[in-house]
């Protein structure tokens, strides 16, 4: 555990596998540039692997101030225990004041891990992280500058603010795809520092004996159209209806949780805390009835329609446009007017 | 080989359940209003065990740390085929944060003999999936996250498949060794009818106070205390009494449990309260949709 510093960097971790850099540690440096800016402190990004310098580069690009890069064979493949061992390491030596790690299937395995050994706090897949002050209830303390950690819990039902005062590093995991992607800035300059990693075989109690990767069927954080279908649909045949106004409008095709359970379409295009977090430009919700699960997946999109045959659905309460009528109707009259206008 | 595996589950509120009357209007939860459950993953954990016991041999303990209630799980537990269970309940955990929580599970595990530790990946009431993975540090031993399947156990080595997200990866590694299941895992089994009868008369002390309690209203300190003693002794031998911990017994460091062992605190809850800035009513007719086309590509939204 290190002891609170006010001048302590802000650390994003820069998630690779394979030295591809992951989405979430460039979606974390918009936010935590933010972050570091209002602190006045710098902002540093932490790469593990082998032969990844040139990832340094990138995450300067997207902003930031400086980058520490351990390169080892052993940090090849990535594991816990020796990934938690030399970020603890770094983490000992240069005492940040905040660690930010994408809530990934990797970011929920390594960060425990490194909070556990630092007996630090962590907070698990936050939404959004500001600066603020806390004052204590107790003795009315006032804790100045402290990350405000913004995370649905209760199953999206309530919406907690966690603070972390008297032991840092103040760490998180941050959900994927909650933070918009910054755009690179290629004349940005920063700071690549060497770091070498204390580990050896010991540390690496897994084998690896095999892995598969396949490409997800539909990259819905990318989409800048969703058009997105629920039980309402009533049946995968129907669920045509979904792909075709998402073909005319270029967009991607998506659906609530119960219409992934209901066999209308695959896993990789769910939308809600289970699935995908979105922000489309435009979010068509169809058939959808709006469970809270499923709008804090996609209530962040610019805007929002609704079609939906009950007026007392709760994805009315988000829409910019509600459309109370048969889906069955209202869809083909959609394609009608899209195909018209353009 | 027979496998000595410890199970670790979580009393839940049923947060899909939570309807408008099981929030406060302070935001907070209304938590006597919503049905408590067996976190759904641990179930997945508890099946997993019972399929190694089945196919290896070894034993099974149960773990629960909650309030005096969460005894129900531990039944049900018993019920599916957990050879032993525990509640650690001591009114010190309060206001634990993972952090703390996986100190004090540690300090439990600890008094156990096992070969591998079997975790739900995240309980549905806080989705952190952090308790696992900490409680593995803790104990020194490595952990795999989101098991999807057990392929093999292997004198000392264990190999399992688990999802990284988009794709899966197959990895061994030596015992003793921590899992998070998922899901995907497994079917969990039902309870077994002949063992419900056999452990529904299961229950920790603190149950059987409460019971001779209300029994013997008039009864004085003592008289409780030996009566509470009698019948539990009772339990005992019939492999009835379900264990219950507390802080001492675990001879736990008080620094590291409860409020002063949680890092991390509430600055704010806040219900979720949903609403869209400007709305408007589309007719469901070709003249409403198609002024809104028109509108959304007024303002670029579709080209």
């Amino acid at each position: 555990m290190i002891e609170v510093n006010r001048d302590g960097e802000v650390w994003v971790f820069g998630e690779q596998h394979g030295g591809r850099l992951e989405d979430t540690p460039i979606e974390l440096l918009s936010k935590a540039r933010r972050l570091a800016d209002t602190l006045g402190v710098k902002l540093t990004a932490v790469v593990l692997g082998n032969n990844v310098k040139e990832l340094a580069t990138k995450l300067i690009h997207y902003g930031a101030d400086k980058v520490y890069v351990v390169e080892h064979p052993l940090l090849r493949v990535y594991q816990a225990n020796s990934y938690a061992k030399v970020i603890y390491d770094l983490i000992h030596k240069y005492k940040p004041q905040i660690v930010l790690y994408g809530a990934t299937v990797t970011g929920r395995g390594l960060a425990p891990r490194i909070a556990s050994a630092a007996k630090a706090g962590l907070t698990a897949d936050c939404t959004d992280l500001q600066i603020g002050d806390h004052t204590t209830v107790k003795d009315k303390q006032v804790h100045k500058n402290l990350m405000f950690q913004v995370r649905p819990a209760f199953g999206g039902n309530i919406i907690a603010t966690i603070i972390n005062y008297d032991r840092w590093p103040q760490m998180a995991t941050v959900r994927e795809g909650v933070m918009p992607m910054p755009e690179p800035d290629g004349s940005r300059k920063g700071e690549i520092i060497e770091e070498k990693a204390e580990i050896s075989q010991k540390d690496l109690p897994l084998q690896i004996l095999a892995e598969h990767k396949r490409a997800k069927k539909v990259n819905l954080k990318a989409a800048r159209i969703i058009v997105a279908g629920g039980a309402g649909v009533g049946s995968k045949d129907n669920f045509q209806l979904i792909w075709d106004l998402a073909n005319c409008l270029g967009g991607a095709p998506a659906a609530s949780r119960a219409a992934v359970d209901l066999g209308f379409i695959d896993h990789d295009h769910q939308v809600g805390q289970t699935g995908t977090t979105v922000r489309p430009s435009l979010y068509i919700a169809v058939g959808i009835s709006g469970a809270i699960q499923h709008q804090a997946g996609m209530s962040q999109s610019q805007k929002i329609v609704a079609i939906n045959n009950d007026p007392d659905a709760p994805i009315f309460q988000t829409a910019h446009y509600k459309i109370v009528g048969d889906l069955n109707e209202v869809v083909p009259k959609m394609i009608k007017a899209i195909k018209e206008k353009s | 080989m027979a496998y000595n595996c410890v199970v670790l589950i979580k009393q839940v509120p049923d947060t899909k359940r939570i309807t408008g009357q099981a929030m406060n209007e302070d935001g907070t939860v209304n938590r006597s209003a919503l049905p408590a459950i067996f976190n759904p993953e641990d179930l997945n954990a508890l099946e997993l065990a019972l399929q190694i016991k089945e196919k290896y041999g070894g034993s099974i303990t149960v773990i629960t740390m909650g309030l005096p209630a969460a005894s129900a799980v531990l039944r049900d537990s018993l019920f599916r085929g957990a050879d032993d269970a525990i509640l650690i309940t001591d009114k010190r955990c309060a206001a634990s944060d993972t952090l703390a929580t996986s100190y004090i599970l540690s300090c439990a595990v600890k008094k156990i003999e096992y070969d591998i530790v079997l975790c739900g990946r995240q309980a549905i009431d806080g989705d952190t999936a952090q308790v696992g993975p900490q409680l593995a540090e803790k104990l020194g031993v490595p952990h795999i996250t989101y098991v999807e399947e057990l392929i093999e156990l292997n004198g000392k080595t264990i190999t399992a498949r688990r999802n990284i997200g988009a794709g899966w990866q197959q990895v061994k590694a030596g015992l003793p060794v921590l899992l998070t299941v998922t899901g995907d895992a497994n079917e969990p089994r039902v309870a077994a009818a002949k063992k419900m009868m056999k452990y529904k008369n299961a229950h920790t002390p603190i149950e059987i106070e409460k019971e001779v309690k209300g029994d013997n209203p008039d009864a004085d300190d003592a008289t409780t205390k030996a009566l509470v003693e009698r019948k539990c002794s009772i339990l005992k031998e019939k492999n009835l009494l379900i264990k219950q911990w507390d802080l001492d017994f675990l001879e736990a460091d008080l620094t590291w449990c409860g409020r002063s062992g949680s890092p991390t605190k509430v600055h704010r809850i806040q219900s979720v309260v949903l609403a869209a800035k400007e709305s408007k009513n589309v007719e469901p007719n070709d003249k409403g949709i198609s002024g809104m086309i028109h509108e959304l590509i007024e303002d670029k939204i579709i080209s």
